[in-house]
């Protein structure tokens, strides 16, 4: 059996979250290997979520929020983008490489944005192969 | 009915269907290819077989025409079935190994190339879904099988092109493999139907959505190219409509409606390019309209977002953006400006940068004008951050390259030679105007409309028609921007909510609920219904499997599916099955909760249930739709989107929603033109105002100001206004006030002012505030003002007008941008252009002999300004433009003025000694202690901060707050006056309401723990998070949070928490996805 990522998505309520409705309105195809996490921004996820994530055995992790100026809150998606910074500089001292977590900014309109998004992260993930975390803890 | 059974399974059905029907409703998926719900079963495929075991003569047969009989065993998945499908499968792929539903099936089979090597030269499978199409549908037999055994193939009689085609496509649209080119066929040029939408850039089908915003958003038939409306046929849509929603009866009706008021909002047309055959729109291809070029801009548009052009589907490197197309052209008989277009040009062209940085734009103009809140920096970006050259000239010809189909554009540079440029796209700038239709439907209404088309306003009231009770907004008045149309939009409401304000609510009904089931925490009993949506879910998903799933997981009760939830009577069970079941959570899998959230919550308040212990799983739009060809993987998922639904809900409390009383009165600050405007708005609808003015005079700017552009007389109208004010028995005037001190939030504000003139200070108690402080005429430092008697500002010029105190006044020089695009304040004031001519044209009308120097950089006469510009031009007013580098030169020479200015168009130095000296002083806001009593936002240039510079111009992103007037940024009265209104209506929105709901998924705090950090003061947007002084606890002002869960996030031990996404429930759905 060939190897088939996971991704977690933590998107917000109003851009992100939309672009995946209108992929599938539109009927876009993408893997079926995302499971998609709604929030009201892209502000309210915690890198904690990420990290959970990630040592649950997660694949991939991907935050969707609205393009910068355009956050339906006025600047969450700004304060995803610096606390992704600093979680970015975490991860790469994990040893996590920067493939496996991505901060995308995906607007209501965008929806095959999202599909080619998920499309592109499973091929990089399918190279990479399965995540550390799922076997480390194994003896 | 006769009694069958297929795989093991009991089914009913009526006589006379097939065994794929039955199969269908059983849940049972049977893989076809040549069969089609609206066409007649024909067999061909042979992929649909299944084995007949009992009941009947045993032995393979095609599942679409054999009919069920009673008694009837069927088999679909033998080994027999498995393998003589896969021969099928073999036989079809050796036809078209590139056919892909084919191949999708075959690998279901194990089957990756066919053992059998391709002959055929076309790649028809010979399945006769078009011959069957042709005859059954469209009645037409156009196509048949003609030869027979290998040569056997789809054609029309003698291989001639048919004269009896209709060219409708189906043949084509059906085909699987695209094997059949309808071209082939019909004797007619076949013609695209081309989206109107997309401006002709993509095609659509005869049943469409208009657009992807469309309201309601549902398709509807195009009846002009119906073939059932034209030729009685077809009907294909009816066929495979499984809500049989297709009604073909439906016809337009007449209705009646009794009402208070008119708003009249038709909006306007673009000016028809075609009109200007310079430019070759519609014979060269590469020639499009800004429109055009939007479309091909937008995520949602024809080619996605990719930037084509026309011609060869390339991309284009070097793009031309041609201004001014309709606009200011007398000869085409626009003669104002269409005040968007320069805009517009630099948003597509930086938009164009940003797709694609190798892109070259060029802006060809006659002025630029940036004359909106912030246009001037988005400009100046444009031009120094994203390399968009912008050249001052009106192109002559555009000459189409025969090989490239590139574009010559001949034009004048700076140098005053006339050079030849190649350019890969031409976008031209269509300006606005009144459509035709609109022209008489403004007839039929009894609208005045001016010389150009757009309906007459009332003095100074940019939203009142001259016939009483009907108001106009928008592009129909004059052309504009999508802030000024919003602002004009509030306004029309206030105007009408004035006349009705009488009427408010009287047409309202409310829904009764029944009182809410005790929630006891203990454990939870959770219903999952899930949806078919049709074939939408059903046709993807096995749902059967997903139900029973759902049953299998923790605290499920209940699990069923359904064909619609959606559907009355599916609602209906679902209450049923809460009381039944005693449901404490429920969970519906179906669509995107952004589509029916709200209805499933009402649903289950309506059985008793709190509205948030609910919960969507979308395994339609985020799974059945995006998955199509691999359903096996898409059920798995739908079954994990489930599960984590289903997690979360266990762990979902109910939520209640707060509410607060609202104080029914507002308060005003500042007393000019916007702010009594406000004031007598806002009195007018019912509401009780108190209105402050620091002087101790109201009218504010006014005062100084005489006469408008186009004759209205400014001192009578403020006059009537301030008596207006005076008299009116809701509206509190309090003159020499200042602010002290606001307190509290949105419906209940306390504010303390000091009235110096008694020395004391008072309370005041409002639900909201309108913030209309205007702002100040800036005071030269330049060009001697100050110091020679003979340099004034255009105010100081409009009173010796007035006065008539002009003797002697035969030489006058204005310089315009005198504080304003410069350094220091690096913005437009948007009203100093239409005030040099206002002046100018006044001058020469008392002294014709007069001549006048305008000293200018961009002259931003928008609107039906530009009429006074022309004017002034025709009357001699000489104008010169200089460059913001080059700026006038002004000297004192024996005491008379000299100055001194580089003309572009002879190239050289002029100079002039004139008689007066006048400077068009700019507009600067003076606003930093009011937005820091009040926690409000500036812009860069100190003008207050509205939500969203475009859909919300007049509010805050703190609620019951509002903004107009020069507060808001520089603007003319009449603009001012729309702002005051709308700002009213604003305010209205919330004063007319007794109670104000809170957001439901607001934080919460754990009081024990909560340390007073303040962190989630700082990160909250909308001033909602307060850490009380005493208690040191952070709470939750729950009328002003908007629910984005940043505090929350913020928290650091976690102490708040937002509602409905609390951590514990989204480590749940965590945990159950990766589980």
């Amino acid at each position: 059996m060939e190897f088939e990522p996971k991704i977690i998505a933590f998107v917000c309520n109003w851009c992100t979250y939309a672009a995946a409705d209108l992929a599938g309105t539109s009927r876009i195809q993408y893997p079926p290997n995302v499971r998609i996490i709604r929030l009201m921004c892209s502000g309210a996820v915690d890198p904690i979520y990420i990290l959970k994530a990630l040592l649950d055995g997660a694949d991939g992790v991907l935050i969707g929020g609205c393009h910068p100026g355009d956050c339906h809150y006025q600047n969450g998606n700004y304060k995803a983008r610096r606390r992704f910074a600093i979680l970015r500089t975490i991860l790469r001292d994990l040893g996590i490489p920067d493939e496996r977590v991505r901060l995308e900014w995906i607007s209501a309109s965008e929806g095959k944005k999202f599909a080619d998004t998920i499309t592109n992260m499973v091929e990089e993930l399918k190279k990479l192969g399965p995540s550390p975390f799922k076997t480390m803890w194994e003896i | 009915m006769v009694n069958i059974i297929i795989n093991n399974q009991k089914i009913k059905i009526e006589e006379g269907k097939t065994i794929l029907e039955a199969a269908e409703k059983a849940g049972i998926s049977i893989p076809t290819l040549c069969y089609h719900k609206a066409l007649s079963p024909y067999g061909a495929c042979r992929i649909c077989l299944v084995e007949i075991v009992g009941g009947g003569r045993p032995g393979l047969v095609a599942s679409c025409q054999y009919p069920v009989k009673e008694g009837l065993v069927i088999e679909t998945d033998t080994e027999r079935v498995r393998k003589t499908r896969k021969i099928m499968l073999e036989l079809i792929l050796a036809r078209n190994p590139n056919f892909e539903r084919a191949k999708e099936i075959a690998r279901e089979y194990g089957i990756i190339k066919s053992r059998i090597e391709k002959k055929e030269k076309d790649d028809c499978i010979l399945c006769g879904l078009c011959v069957r199409i042709c005859k059954e549908r469209m009645g037409q037999s156009v196509l048949s099988f003609i030869n027979r055994g290998y040569e056997r193939k789809i054609g029309s009689p003698f291989d001639k092109k048919s004269p009896i085609c209709m060219g409708c496509g189906a043949c084509a649209f059906i085909c699987p493999t695209g094997a059949i080119k309808s071209e082939a066929f019909c004797e007619k040029d076949l013609i695209p139907l081309l989206s109107e939408f997309e401006k002709g850039m993509g095609t659509r089908p005869v049943i469409n959505i208009l657009y992807p915003q469309a309201v309601p958003n549902a398709p509807v038939i195009d009846k002009e190219h119906c073939i059932y409306f034209n030729k009685e046929k077809c009907q294909i849509c009816k066929a495979v409509c499984e809500a049989d929603a297709i009604d073909y009866t439906m016809e337009e009706k007449k209705g009646y409606l009794d009402v208070g008021a008119i708003i009249f909002s038709p909006g306007f047309d673009l000016f028809d390019p075609h009109l200007k055959g310079e430019y070759g729109y519609g014979i060269y291809k590469n020639v499009i309209t800004s429109r055009q070029f939007e479309r091909l801009l937008s995520a949602s548009g024809p080619s996605q977002g990719e930037i084509i052009r026309p011609s060869d589907g390339k991309h284009p490197k070097k793009i031309a953006f041609i201004s001014c197309v309709g606009s200011r052209d007398i000869v085409c008989g626009n003669e104002y400006c269409s005040s968007v277009c320069c805009m517009y040009s630099t948003k597509e062209a930086i938009i164009a940068k940003e797709h694609d940085p190798e892109i070259e734009a060029t802006i060809f103009y006659m002025d630029i004008r940036a004359f909106g809140k912030g246009f001037e920096r988005y400009f100046n970006s444009a031009r120094d951050n994203y390399g968009i050259r912008y050249i001052k000239c009106m192109p002559s010809k555009i000459i189409e390259l025969q090989q490239s189909k590139n574009l010559r554009i001949t034009y004048r540079n700076d140098n005053n030679s006339f050079v030849e440029e190649e350019f890969d796209l031409v976008v031209l700038a269509t300006g606005m105007k009144p459509s035709e239709e609109v022209k008489k439907l403004a007839s039929k209404l009894g609208l005045e409309l001016n010389e150009y088309g757009f309906c007459e306003k009332t003095d100074f009231f940019p939203t009142q028609t001259k016939t009483p009770g009907i108001f106009i907004c928008g592009a129909i008045g004059e052309p504009k921007d999508i802030p000024e149309t919003i602002v004009e939009a509030s306004s029309a409401a206030a105007e009408a909510s004035k006349l009705l304000s009488q009427a408010r609510g009287t047409l309202i009904s409310k829904k009764e609920y029944p009182e809410e089931k005790p929630f006891i925490d203990e454990e939870p009993r959770i219903g999952v219904f899930i949806c078919h949506c049709g074939r939408n879910i059903g046709g993807v998903i096995d749902v059967p499997k997903v139900v029973e799933y759902a049953r299998s997981l923790p605290y499920v009760v209940f699990a069923e599916e359904y064909l619609y939830t959606c559907s009355q009577d599916s609602l209906e069970k679902i209450k049923e099955e809460i009381k039944r079941q005693n449901l404490t959570r429920v969970v519906v899998a179906s669509c995107t909760p952004t589509t029916h959230a709200p209805l499933f919550r009402d649903t289950i308040r309506e059985a008793g249930l709190n509205p948030y212990l609910f919960e969507m799983a979308s395994i339609r739009e985020h799974c059945s739709w995006v998955h199509m060809k691999e359903p096996g993987k898409a059920t798995e998922k739908a079954k994990e989107l489930v599960a984590m639904a289903v997690a979360k809900a266990a762990l979902l409390s109910p939520i209640r929603q707060v509410s607060v009383e609202v104080n029914k009165d507002g308060l005003i600050i500042g007393g000019g033109i916007t702010g009594m405007i406000t004031a007598i708005s806002l009195a007018d609808q019912g509401f009780d105002v108190h209105l402050i003015e620091k002087t101790n005079q109201l009218g504010g700017h006014a005062n100084n100001l005489y006469f408008t552009i186009d004759g209205k007389n400014i001192q009578e109208f403020l006059k009537r206004i301030i008596e207006k004010v005076e008299k009116h028995e809701r509206i509190h005037v309090y003159l020499n006030a200042e602010v002290k001190e606001i307190s509290g939030y949105l419906g209940n504000y306390k504010t303390i002012i000091h009235l110096k003139d008694e020395n004391k200070s008072m309370e005041l108690l409002h639900g909201i505030i309108v913030i209309a402080t205007g702002a100040k005429e800036y005071k030269p430092t330049e060009y001697f003002y100050g110091k020679n008697p003979n340099v004034i500002t255009q105010t100081e010029f409009e009173k010796k007008l007035v006065k008539k105190d002009i003797s002697g006044l035969n030489k006058v020089v204005m310089i315009q941008c005198v504080g304003s695009r410069d350094e220091e304040h690096p913005y437009c004031s948007r009203i100093c252009c239409s005030h040099a001519i206002k002046n100018a044209l006044k001058l020469k009308e008392i002294n014709p002999e007069a001549q006048i120097i305008i000293l200018y950089r961009d002259i931003r006469t928008y609107g039906f300004r530009e009429k006074y510009y022309l004017e002034a031009r025709r009357k001699g007013v000489l104008f010169i433009q200089y460059n913001e580098k080059e700026k006038p030169k002004v000297n004192e020479v024996n005491g008379k003025l000299q100055v001194k200015v580089n003309d572009p168009v002879i190239g050289e130095e002029v100079i002039f000694e004139p008689d007066l000296l006048v400077l068009s002083a700019g507009i600067y806001a003076d606003n930093e202690e009011l937005s820091q009593t009040l926690k409000l936002p500036l812009t860069e240039d100190g003008f207050f901060m509205e939500a969203h510079a475009k859909i919300r111009p007049l509010d805050f992103t703190t609620d019951g707050i509002f903004v107009a007037g020069l507060a808001h940024s520089p603007r003319t009265i009449e603009e001012s006056i729309a702002q005051a209104n709308g700002a009213s209506i604003r305010a209205v929105s919330i004063l007319s309401k007794d109670k104000i709901l809170a957001k439901a998924e607001i934080p919460k705090v754990n009081e024990k723990w909560c340390s007073g950090c303040g962190i989630c003061e700082e990160v909250c947007p909308y001033n909602a998070r307060k850490v009380d002084p005493e208690t040191k606890i952070a709470e939750v002002i729950e009328v002003l949070c908007q629910a984005c869960g940043a505090c929350a996030m913020a928290c650091p031990n976690g102490v708040s928490q937002q509602r409905y996404f609390e951590m514990k429930e989204i480590f749940a759905i965590i945990d159950t996805a990766l589980g």
